[in-house]
């Protein structure tokens, strides 16, 4: 029955998700074989350089569709998500530290090479455990997941909401970048952590691991983006859309919205910190930085270009901005803050549905006139 | 009227509810025949008195009408009763034994209380059978939500519901595009499909054309007997037309209270209500 | 007939032409005649021990030599201490001296400053001679007690050889008496003398035998610390004070483009380092003004910052009226324009606007404790600020205009209110405000790009927690959040600190969604 079919999650996979997978996998696969087995020579050889910065572009993809599903479907502008990228950037780095052993400039096989600098004796508490990849795996999730399960249970619990919530998201992001500037707390400092060696045994120099890295990149944003659908188009989905549009009618229907908010930030946030777990073995490197508040802000201008609450279409805005700054800052260095300035005017005052709110005005003309023919029969 | 046979139909089936939901509704102890107690109440905003020592009584399965002037404390009644708002004093109980002052909103409404806003309310984005489908009695943990799929029983009631409300070629429409007059019916659908054992309607036939106001004057009546439903509304002609008890607010407590005749020929009302608009 | 002073600068101005003949050896003798000569030769003495005594080539006049302007020194007669023209160095030639003769000189000065007329110059003798006492100096002081009259400076010197006699007599009852003196006296030396007395060697066995020295000098010295305690509270709330008062500034702005007109605008750090950048400017402008030209920075400031406000109201957030999460992401985007327009037009270095004089320097109310001048004005100068707004909101029609506007745009709209306009202006108004804020910013830090960055999340913080659409608030918000932060800072450190107060507010707003005052009524749900 249409009815039916037209609430399904699976439907909606079905639909949605092909298109996406193709390109998705036909660009990166692609990119993959030009780079393994293509001679350099060629005219098609793609280099390690640019899978290196493909892979950063479907971190950064991965980190807009987490903001997309806060943002997009529940309205809550989050300026903090860089907080917890960079805090599953962290526990990767600290795996990848612990993986160096006495290869480090020292030389000492439990400290990592900036506590030697600080003079520390022992490994501190929260640093154990980072030697094996599970363990940090699980605190990928865990870390970044408590965080946002504290936070959003205490905002949304006394209903701090709209640009509050922003302001006080801004400030989370603000406060740990601060602490983590901060070489007391025993995560690096300013340098934060870098000078890695290799993941699971493998040389994070090598070809073959880069482009591993890159696989794995696409394949977590492809898992990331069906499960979203299927989450987006479940009734689950549509309470969110609907704490979005009218909180207090969903609460007055029945729902905790306050439960549903933080599942989905907590969610979203845990999207988050597999980006960033994904992105430090690419780039090498994770400092406070990571934490400015301007990143977290830059994310939300991807979302806002490529059209929010679509899913797709902060992937589309993440990559097409980031490919821009890449292109951009090579030839104005200097100028590239007066682009995205202007970027986010633009989008904000003449494009509020973003990119693909402009094909998806005329193609939803389309699905309607499709289903009211479907109820007529 | 077709429309309304079904109405009659889907509640003959008795208070049981049909949708599979949660027991709680079955629970309110209603054995002294008053599904609603409101005692001593008083809320007051920056000093000034909202609700003032406000007593009132709702008998199950009854029709009542709260009429007032603006700012006599109308909303605000419905806003404690349905967990919106904190009362500096009183009581409100739901039955003989559930006090309702210290749950939320979505415990008060799961416990069988709906609520129809002032200003129609509906998820804009949404179409109107999705509006429908969120506001259906079932499982609303997020567990239920993320996993659950439309059994045919509950198509059938949506379907009905549509029918009800007349909205049944525009289920495919987004809420948003309705008008004003079909965004209450389609809030009032909601109303229904969620059947609800005490109804809080406020202001329903705001915008609706004559016609539409009579529909809804029939419904509303229909339901009362197997459903309770308290009805705000400043139209005192459609308040005429359904009434069988009327209670007149007045600067936050009750003025007066009795049928509609009682309530015109009384001086009090007359002047500090009806004096002012002959 | 000839006055005795000019007879004194005639002798001084003969003995000074001898000294640049003379060897090292041969330089004290003439030093002891130009003691004789009191306090005429005092700044030639002075500028000896610095080393600043030069003699002018060409005509052999001994002068005082300061570097000015580049290469040039700047010159001052010895003797009169007239202005002279300055020359490059080729041109002069220092006086030099040994370290035998910077100790003779320094006895010297201390003998003759004591010998001054006026009371201040000798009260600051025993002040420097009382941090370095010697026997020397205890002789000279017991000297000039004889003589003084005046009472502050006697009080001085008693002070002086009490704290001497303390810790280096051996008469029991002058120790004691010695004691009555210091009792309370502030003075860091006397802190130190008492817990040189009250010290214990290493196993423990206190050095000082005598018993009753010891305890009266135990109830000196807990006397001092509890009111060396009390002032570091008082400095303590007046740091917090002068951070608050800084917040309260920059919030003030927020507070009305915030907090009246619902208007999230995150480039208001940025129109405060406009405003920086304008007290810097009018300071390039007129350069042998410094001393007024920071007050005429203010209007400036107002103006310009004022002006861009408007602007990027105009064209920007108009068009996301009724859109607050949108006007964040687009003020934003405005930010960064801005922020890299100042970095292009000034370089990204930081610049420093000198404080006038009359901002330097700190008002001393004892030895511990002084309020520095410049967070004094700045405290005094943001209450004025925030005076002047609340009556501009209340008193004015402008003001009447806005309350309207924030309360209900609809109903302020078909009385004949041009919201339009009162929306440009209100968001003028506060975009000013933080201009002027940035011109209290340059006083305190350095101006560069940055700048607004630095304090814009706290400022929001500000008034968050003082609760949105209430003046007062955030009149309070920006004050407890200054006093907060600064208690934290001796345990915690500056960093910690700022982070524990972020921490604090987020739990804050969790238990009290809408700050400390909150707006209360059925308009604000």
């Amino acid at each position: 029955m249409t009815l039916a079919n037209q609430f399904s999650p699976l439907h909606e996979l079905r639909n949605k998700a092909p298109v996406f997978l193709t390109a998705l996998f036909s660009m990166t696969l692609f990119a993959s074989v030009c780079n393994l087995w293509v001679p350099e020579d060629s005219a098609f050889h793609v280099s390690t350089y640019t899978i290196t910065l493909l892979g950063k572009y479907l971190c950064y993809a991965l980190l807009a569709l987490s903001v997309d599903v806060v943002w997009g479907y529940c309205g809550i502008l989050s300026l903090g998500h860089g907080a917890f990228f960079a805090l599953g950037g962290y526990t990767m780095g600290m795996y990848l530290m612990r993986q160096v052993g006495d290869r480090g400039v020292y030389g000492n096989p439990l400290l990592p090479d900036f506590m030697v600098f600080l003079n520390w004796q022992d490994l501190p508490w929260f640093w154990q455990g980072f030697d094996q990849f599970w363990f940090a795996f699980f605190a990928t999730l865990l870390v970044p997941g408590l965080l946002a399960f504290v936070f959003g249970w205490l905002a949304f619990r006394s209903r701090v909401a709209g640009v509050y919530l922003s302001i006080m998201t801004q400030a989370l992001t603000y406060a740990l970048m601060l602490a983590f500037f901060r070489n007391e707390m025993g995560f690096g400092g300013n340098n934060g952590l870098t000078d890695f060696k290799d993941i699971l045994g493998f040389n994070l120099q090598s070809d073959r691991v880069r482009v591993a890295l890159f696989l794995c990149s696409a394949l977590m944003l492809a898992a990331a983006y069906c499960a979203s659908v299927l989450i987006m188009s479940s009734r689950y989905g549509r309470v969110i859309m609907g704490i979005r549009d009218a909180e207090a009618r969903v609460r007055f229907i029945g729902f905790k919205t306050e439960t549903y908010k933080v599942s989905l930030f907590v969610y979203s946030a845990v999207l988050a910190a597999i980006a960033g777990a994904l992105y430090v073995p690419q780039v090498g490197i994770i400092n406070p930085g990571e934490f400015s508040p301007l990143n977290s802000i830059e994310v939300v201008v991807w979302v806002a270009v490529g059209g929010r609450g679509t899913l797709y279409g902060g992937i589309v805005g993440a990559i097409l901005v980031n490919y821009a700054k890449t292109r951009f800052t090579a030839i104005f260095p200097d100028q590239w803050l007066f682009v995205l300035g202007a970027l986010f005017v633009f989008v904000t005052v003449f494009l509020p549905q973003g990119l693909v709110g402009v094909f998806k005005d005329q193609k939803h003309w389309l699905f309607r006139r499709k289903s009211v023919e479907d109820v007529g029969e | 009227m077709n429309r309304l046979q079904a109405v009659r139909q889907r509640l003959r089936r008795g208070p049981a509810p049909p949708l599979g939901a949660g027991s709680d509704q079955e629970m309110v102890d209603i054995s002294h025949q008053v599904l609603l107690y409101v005692e001593g109440l008083s809320v007051s905003f920056d000093g000034f008195k909202a609700l003032n020592e406000l007593n009132l009584y709702i008998n199950d399965g009854e029709l009542r009408c709260l009429i007032g002037a603006n700012g006599a404390g109308k909303t605000t009644l419905m806003d404690v009763i349905t967990g919106k708002t904190r009362p500096d004093s009183g009581q409100v109980y739901f039955g003989q034994t559930i006090d309702l002052l210290g749950k939320t909103e979505a415990q008060i409404a799961q416990l069988g209380v709906g609520r129809k806003f002032q200003k129609p309310t509906v998820f804009e984005q949404q179409t109107v059978f999705a509006n429908l489908e969120l506001a259906m009695r079932v499982e609303k943990n997020i567990l239920a939500t993320l996993v659950a799929r439309l059994s045919s029983e509950n198509l059938d009631s949506i379907s009905e519901v549509l029918d009800i409300i007349g909205l049944k070629s525009q289920h495919d429409a987004l809420a948003g595009a309705l008008s004003h007059g079909q965004k209450q019916w389609l809030e009032i659908g909601m109303l229904l499909i969620a059947d609800p054992r005490l109804m809080l309607v406020d202001e329903p036939v705001a915008g609706m054309t004559a016609q539409e106001t009579e529909r809804t004057a029939e419904l509303l009546t229909s339901l009362a007997g197997k459903r309770t439903v308290v009805v705000v509304e400043h139209d005192m002609e459609f308040v005429r037309s359904i009434a069988k008890t009327v209670t007149v607010l007045h600067q936050g407590s009750v003025l007066a209270e009795g049928s509609m005749s009682d309530i015109q020929s009384d001086p009090a009302v007359i002047e500090v209500y009806l004096g002012e608009d002959p | 007939m000839v006055s005795a002073g000019e007879v004194t600068h005639g002798e001084v101005r003969e003995l000074s032409q001898r000294l640049p003949s003379a060897k090292l050896r041969t330089l004290p003798p003439i030093v002891e005649q130009l003691e004789q000569c009191g306090e005429a030769a005092l700044p030639l003495l002075q500028a000896m021990l610095k080393g600043d005594l030069w003699v002018r080539r060409s005509d052999k006049l001994i002068v005082i030599a300061e570097r000015g302007k580049g290469a040039e020194f700047t010159l001052v007669d010895a003797v009169s201490g007239v202005q002279l023209p300055s020359v490059t160095k080729k041109k002069i030639k220092k006086i030099v001296i040994n370290n035998r003769l910077r100790v003779q000189l320094r006895d010297m000065i201390a003998r003759v400053t004591l010998a001054s007329e006026d009371p201040v110059i000798r009260e600051s003798a025993v002040r420097n001679m009382l941090n370095k006492m010697s026997a020397d100096n205890v002789a000279l002081l017991a000297k000039a007690r004889l003589t003084e009259n005046d009472r502050q400076v006697l009080a001085v010197i008693d002070l002086s050889l009490a704290v001497y006699a303390l810790n280096h007599s051996t008469d029991r009852s002058l120790r004691l008496n010695a004691l009555d003196v210091i009792d309370g006296s502030l003075e860091p030396v006397v802190a130190n003398a008492l817990s040189a007395v009250l010290a214990a060697d290493s196993s423990g066995v206190d050095l000082e035998k005598d018993a009753d020295v010891r305890l009266k000098a135990q109830q000196a010295f807990s006397k001092i610390q509890r009111r060396i305690d009390f002032y570091e509270l008082l400095e303590q709330i007046f740091y917090g004070l002068s951070l608050g008062s800084v917040l309260l500034l920059i919030a003030t702005g927020l507070a009305i483009t915030f907090g009246v007109m619902g208007v999230i605008n995150m480039a208001h750090g940025e129109l405060i380092m406009i405003g920086a950048y304008c007290a810097y400017m009018v300071q390039l402008l007129m350069p042998n003004s410094i001393e007024y030209s920071i007050l005429l920075a203010i209007p400036c400031a107002f103006v310009v910052s004022g002006s861009v406000g408007i602007l990027i109201q105009r064209c920007v957030i108009r068009h996301l009226h009724g859109r607050p999460l949108e006007t964040l992401l687009a003020t934003f985007g405005i930010s960064l324009i801005l922020q890299q327009a100042v970095r292009s037009i000034f370089s990204p270095l930081n610049r420093q606007v000198i404080s006038p004089s009359w901002l330097s320097g700190s008002l001393e109310i004892n030895p511990i404790f002084s309020l520095t001048y410049n967070r004094l004005y700045i405290l005094v100068f943001a209450l004025i600020v925030f005076s002047v707004l609340q009556l501009v909101l209340k008193r004015t029609s402008l003001g009447l205009h806005v309350r309207a506007v924030s309360q209900n745009r609809g109903m302020a709209k078909a009385i004949g209110i041009r919201t339009e306009r009162v929306d440009a202006l209100t968001f003028g108004l506060g975009s000013g405000i933080a201009g002027i804020a940035g011109v209290a910013l340059s006083q305190l830090t350095n101006v560069g790009p940055n700048l607004g960055q630095a304090y814009i999340i706290d400022s929001f913080m500000v008034v968050v927690f003082g609760g949105v659409g209430n003046l007062w608030g955030t009149l309070v918000g920006g004050f407890s959040l200054g006093i907060a932060n600064k208690f934290l800072e001796p345990t915690t450190g500056a960093v910690l600190a700022n982070i524990i107060v972020l921490v604090g507010i987020i739990l804050f707003i969790q238990k009290r969604p809408s700050g400390l005052f909150p707006q209360k009524g059925r308009a604000a749900e």
